[in-house]
């Protein structure tokens, strides 16, 4: 035994492990090996990774298919928004529906828990797949109902495909 | 090569015509040099990136392969800023003698069997000299920046230098045994022969020791104990930006492909071809002797530093102290006592 408890058979071991690099070069060969391997990295613009069709990026409120708006204002969204990113006003209209004057969603406070989807009755406003948006000025962060509405005119395809790629899950 | 160059130049008269010779072929190895430095720090980020399941830069130009250029670009149009109590002249000259010795050792690596620089005789003396004078442009930054971390790393460079330079300068002992000769050219003709006929076989321990202290004497990782980016900062570079930082950088990668060559010269011969000596490929054209294999063989040496420091983490500064003075300085001493018997037997192919 030696002065560090060691049998003096561990301690050759020791020592000529240490000498013929044995740890260092397994460490070498774990990076090399590596370096072979497949790499994780997506190229963003030019690759993408794969969405689910429950993604939830922006907003927008879709319409039935006559034309007319979905929303009825019956304000659930409003309430169950935790965020409280959604304003809403309304009025009677003059065939006597209930139909909102207002509808804001602040982006900056609203951190797309899919929520007012959940609450929304008519499945008026849904969170599109759309993630690549952006503003420039300031107050551009909020969504009116009119910026609302064409989102959801102009992806009303993508929206009705994913609902519906979506249905047998609710 | 040279007598090319003094032929291009012998309308002028004669004194212009030598000066324009030398500074033209000075030249010819410099600007390729300075090429394969930048493209060194391209192959670095690439290889690290690889060898972390990642791409590395891929942006700019294809395969990301004018980076180096954009890095360049935007280092020089940043502002030098010198600190207040800085001692401005040291600390604009460090940068420079840093990069200087990293470029003079040049002048004596045999690149082709015919062209080098200047075949003195004392060529591995010089080398030696100027691979330490190195650390001079490191201490000079720590100093005059006039910032603890700084000199901090300053002082831990100049003692890893101290503890690396003599193992250091055994090995190279160890190869004049060998070689019989000063003159890089001569240590590389003594090397011809075939792969076995290389110096790295009878000299193994040495050719490690070498490499190995090679990589502590760039402050490359796992050595950088200077830099430690993680304890103090950036160490001697800490208060450096734009171009005088550009010129630190340089100097680190111009020292490695130094080192890199050197051990290919002085271990591996040099020029000469591995398949030299091989009975029917050695005959042919393969078996040439030629600067493409002083740069295959470096480039080993080259990826070599790139893979550890993708490896292994910093080694603790009393480790450091422990390897170079406790570990290397003694196994070279030994192998030089075992070489000298080797001499004294004559023991072929190496020592007759």
């Amino acid at each position: 035994m030696s002065a560090h408890g060691l049998t003096d058979m561990s301690m050759i071991r020791n020592w000529s492990k240490t000498l013929l690099l044995t740890e260092l070069r397994s460490g070498l060969a774990v990076t090399l090996r590596n370096m072979l391997r497949p790499k994780v990295t997506v190229r963003y613009p030019e690759e993408k990774t794969p969405q689910s069709p429950r993604f939830r990026g922006l907003h927008a409120q879709r319409r039935y298919p006559n034309g007319e708006e979905r929303c009825i204002a019956c304000k659930l969204c409003e309430a169950v928004c935790p965020a409280l990113a959604i304003t809403i006003e309304s009025d009677m209209r003059d065939d006597g529906t209930r139909r909102t004057t207002r509808y804001d969603i602040d982006l900056f406070k609203c951190i797309y828990c899919g929520f007012c989807e959940e609450a929304c009755p008519v499945d008026a406003i849904v969170e599109t797949r759309i993630h690549e948006y952006h503003m420039e000025n300031r107050g551009e962060n909020i969504m009116t109902k009119d910026k609302l509405l064409a989102v959801g005119d102009r992806y009303e395809a993508m929206i009705a495909a994913d609902k519906a790629a979506d249905s047998q899950y609710r | 090569m040279i007598d090319w160059l003094r032929s291009l130049f012998s309308f002028l008269p004669p004194m212009l015509a030598e000066l324009a010779t030398i500074v033209a072929s000075i030249m010819i190895v410099l600007v390729p040099l300075i090429l394969c430095v930048a493209y060194t720090t391209y192959a670095e980020r690439r290889v690290i990136g690889f060898m972390q399941s990642r791409l590395g830069p891929n942006r700019v130009g294809p395969f990301g392969l004018f980076q180096p250029f954009a890095d360049v670009l935007k280092l020089m149009i940043k502002e030098i800023v010198v600190p207040q109590n800085a001692n401005r002249f040291l600390f604009l000259v460090a940068p420079l003698l840093s990069l200087i010795p990293a470029f003079a050792a040049w002048a004596v690596i045999p690149l082709t069997p015919e062209f080098v620089l200047s075949g003195i005789d004392a060529g591995l003396l010089y080398v030696l000299a100027l691979t330490s004078f190195g650390v001079y442009g490191v201490i000079l930054a720590g100093w005059a920046t006039n910032s603890k971390y700084a000199f901090l790393g300053a002082m831990r460079s100049a003692a890893q230098i101290v503890a690396y330079e003599i193992a250091m300068g055994f090995a190279l002992v160890g190869v004049l045994m060998a070689g019989g000769s000063l003159n890089l050219q001569e240590i590389i003709q003594a090397q011809s022969g075939s792969v076995l006929h290389w110096f790295w076989l009878p000299l193994f321990p040495l050719f490690l020791v070498y490499f190995i202290a090679g990589v502590a004497e760039t402050n490359r990782a796992p050595f950088d104990v200077a830099e430690g980016e993680s304890e103090i900062v950036a160490g001697f570079h800490v208060e450096y930006g734009g171009m005088a930082f550009a010129l630190f950088f340089l100097a680190e990668y111009a020292n490695m492909i130094l080192i890199s060559v050197l051990v290919a010269t002085l271990f591996l011969g040099g020029w000469l071809s591995p398949f030299q000596g091989i009975p029917v490929l050695g005959d042919t054209l393969l078996g040439a002797s030629g600067f493409i294999w002083l740069a295959l063989k470096s480039a080993i040496f080259l990826f070599c530093f790139l893979w550890f420091r993708a490896t292994f983490p910093r080694y603790r500064y009393d480790q450091i102290m422990r390897l170079g003075w406790k570990v290397f300085i003694p196994i070279t001493i030994v192998w030089l006592a075992v070489e000298g018997v080797l001499v004294a037997l004559d023991v072929g192919p190496w020592f007759n």
